[in-house]
């Protein structure tokens, strides 16, 4: 049993890397569009508001399979061929970009806008003022959300494997194709995702504590 | 683009049976998950106050496991995981299944969280005016934490929605399916997985003004009720 | 002569190794009014809440018109209550908070009527009139139909006075009503409070308003750590303490 468990550990820990470094990679897009998008939201522009919300209610609406369906089928079709680690952090990261737009947003609102005044009352301007008194304090406050967003994220990489991507489930998958162990593969590829999400889950809950006493 | 729209046109009397049906069958999907997972979730937090420390325990690593392995991953467990065992589930039983117990752990904690939102404080005014604790619980507590749960339930729903199209990866005759074998057959994968998108946007983008209607009418309800 | 309305005797109370209250004992007749007074974490509060069992005595008597509350002497054993005959008692027993903990999900006229209606038994229509009339008495009828979120802290607190004068209750206790208001709202509660003890009704009020205190209260506690330090006539304690501490007290809190 135990060599069993080792023969199918190896490639769903092959697919464990990859997941990884989907999630870090899709995390890192959508944490630049949503912060992006949420200071651009800032503007008094209503066509900005209009467009960004747009952008945010189509992507929160619609589920990311179809999302990666349109990008990995949907634009070769178009002639834009579109490998799936590519498709995969492209379609996850503009996903998480809509859910973060709206955490930052939350996150700037948070911060009294009292503090905002103090700081052009001492001579900044609005940019210093988001670069060295606002946004610091975004951070703090942001960080569980995000973390959240973390964790949703490492669970929605599971969905890529249906365009290909070399992922656990898709490894998983195979495994099950050529060894017919269908019930040891897939409590263990279950295992892995909970032995990639429990200590963030942890983290999370940390700050979460942290973020209670600080406020 | 008016070529892009003849294609729908074109199409549109082989291709609209077969997506109404598998709309339909994706509501259905959704609303059952979602009992399901209200009922599991209802269960877990009532589990979660249970004097017996094994209980406790229990509900805690079912909702922790629940909240930690995707839902992609309990799904083929479910549907294919099991045969094995001698369990062999219709697909969309299943997915219904599976939904419904990754969520119930979600809905788990939302529960337990509207229940403690409520300021301990009007519990106590309820004993002193002579209600038992049962009565305090019935006219005190469970009407104001509905409306708290109401919010993150409704956005439970929304995203069990959208999970429903992951049931399409274990062949459940869903909407997304529907859109991928109608792409595969007709090579016209941008149309098809469009037309899925906008159909979800159109059943979840409703859910979500409602959500968030219900959301804004709460903040102010709650924020002044106590000092 | 009867028996006193309220009788606590040497009642202690401890939270895990903390002491809070060290033998307190007490009695009220009825009509009169006593008023606890003392510096922060001193146990009046407690001992207000162990009265009416909202906290479980460690060690002690409360006896209710002569009846024990929150224990039942049987054959000569002593035994907790169950819920049902705890909540029984209280229903005689009026408690306005510091926190005034109006329900917010229901009106002014509501909060005051579900008590009468669910724990009494009364029927809509009576329990509305009784609010309606509770409500009168706190001058707060033109508010009947709003929802807590919409009145002042001073106006939540007044419907929670009118709340606790629905039980008709034997006994009123007042936990620092006045202590979470603006200064501006402190003295329309203040008002309600001195028309109800010139009614009089008997009651125990903790306050840090002290003027209020020597005006409308014929008993004084000051409390410290947990004891009884001093205690007498308004006019004893507040204008010619003896014991060091009380005059401590009164020195400091009456700069305010």
């Amino acid at each position: 049993m135990l060599e069993q468990i080792y023969d199918l550990g190896g490639p769903l820990l092959l697919g464990a890397v990859t997941t990884v470094q989907i999630t870090l990679a899709a995390l890192v897009v959508a944490i630049v569009l949503g912060l992006g998008l949420a200071l651009l939201k800032l503007s008094r522009l209503r066509l900005v508001h209009w467009l960004i919300d747009i952008y945010v209610e189509v992507f929160r609406n619609t589920p990311v399979l179809a999302q990666l369906f349109l990008i990995y089928f949907g634009l070769a079709y178009v002639g834009f061929k579109v490998a799936s680690f590519p498709a995969a952090v492209i379609g996850l990261g503009l996903n998480g970009g809509a859910i973060l737009t709206e955490v930052f947003r939350a996150g700037f609102a948070a911060i009294h806008h009292g503090q905002r005044e103090a700081a052009l009352a001492v001579g900044m301007t609005p940019w210093e003022s988001m670069r060295h008194i606002i946004l610091p304090q975004t951070w703090r406050i942001t960080l569980p959300p995000l973390g959240n967003y973390a964790i949703a994220l490492l669970k929605d990489t599971a969905v890529v494997s249906a365009i290909a991507a070399p992922e656990i489930m898709f490894y998983a998958r195979n495994l099950v194709t050529s060894t017919f162990e269908t019930t040891l593969v897939y409590v263990l590829a279950a295992l892995l995702y909970f032995a990639l999400s429990f200590p963030l889950a942890r983290l999370v809950e940390h700050f979460e504590r942290r973020q209670r006493a600080w406020l | 683009m008016s070529g892009f729209l003849a294609v729908y046109a074109e199409h549109w009397s082989s291709w609209w049976p077969q997506i109404a049906v598998a709309t339909w069958n994706t509501v259905l999907l959704t609303v059952f998950s979602f009992a399901l997972a209200v009922a599991i979730g209802i269960l877990l937090a009532l589990g979660k106050l249970s004097p017996l420390r094994l209980v406790r325990a229990l509900c805690t690593a079912y909702i922790e496991v629940a909240r930690g392995v995707p839902a992609l991953a309990i799904l083929f467990l479910i549907y294919f995981g099991l045969v094995p065992l001698g369990i062999v589930l219709d697909a969309f039983v299943a997915a219904v299944v599976g939904l419904g117990m990754s969520a119930g752990g979600y809905i788990a904690e939302v529960f337990r969280a509207g229940i403690q939102a409520i300021h301990r404080g009007q519990r106590e005014a309820a004993l002193a005016v002579g209600m038992t604790p049962a009565q305090s619980f019935r006219f005190i507590i469970l009407p104001q934490a509905v409306q708290i749960v109401l919010p993150p339930l409704l956005n439970m729903l929304i995203i069990l929605l959208k999970d429903t199209s992951i049931c399409s990866l274990i062949s459940t005759p869903e909407l997304m399916l529907r859109a991928k074998d109608l792409a595969m057959m007709s090579f016209l994968p941008m149309h098809l997985f469009l037309l899925a998108a906008v159909i979800y946007f159109l059943l979840a983008w409703p859910l979500s003004l409602i959500a968030r209607r219900v959301e804004a009418r709460l903040r102010r309800g709650l924020r002044a009720a106590s000092p | 002569m009867a028996a006193p309305l309220l009788r606590v005797e040497d009642l202690h109370k401890s939270f895990g190794s903390l002491e809070v209250l060290k033998g307190v004992s007490m009695t009220l007749e009825r009509g009169h009014k006593t008023a606890v007074i003392g510096p922060s974490g001193c146990g009046k509060s407690t001992m207000l809440r162990c009265i009416n069992f909202l906290e479980t005595p460690s060690r002690g008597r409360i006896y209710l018109d002569g009846e024990r509350f929150g224990e039942k002497e049987a054959d000569g054993a002593v035994r907790p209550m169950t819920e049902k005959e705890l909540a029984r008692q209280r229903a005689h027993v009026g408690m306005v908070f510091q926190g005034f903990y109006l329900w917010p999900h229901l009106t002014a006229r509501d909060n005051v009527a579900i008590a009468p209606m669910r724990v009494r038994g009364m029927d809509r229509a009576e329990a509305h009139a009784l609010a309606d009339t509770m409500l009168a008495k706190v001058h707060m009828s033109h508010k009947a139909d709003e929802y807590p979120e919409r009145l002042s802290g001073g106006q939540q607190q007044r419907v929670a006075i009118a709340r606790a004068l629905a039980q008709e209750p034997k006994l009123l206790l007042f936990d620092e009503p006045t202590s979470a208001l603006d200064p501006e709202l402190v003295g329309e509660v203040l008002k309600v409070i001195h028309e109800l003890a010139d009614e009089g009704r008997s009651m125990v009020l903790v306050t840090h308003e002290i003027r209020f205190a020597r005006d409308v209260a014929d008993w004084v506690l000051f409390m410290g750590d947990g004891d009884i330090v001093e205690e007498g006539p308004p006019d004893a304690v507040i204008g010619q303490p003896r014991h060091e501490r009380t005059r401590a007290f009164l020195r400091q809190i009456l700069q305010h």
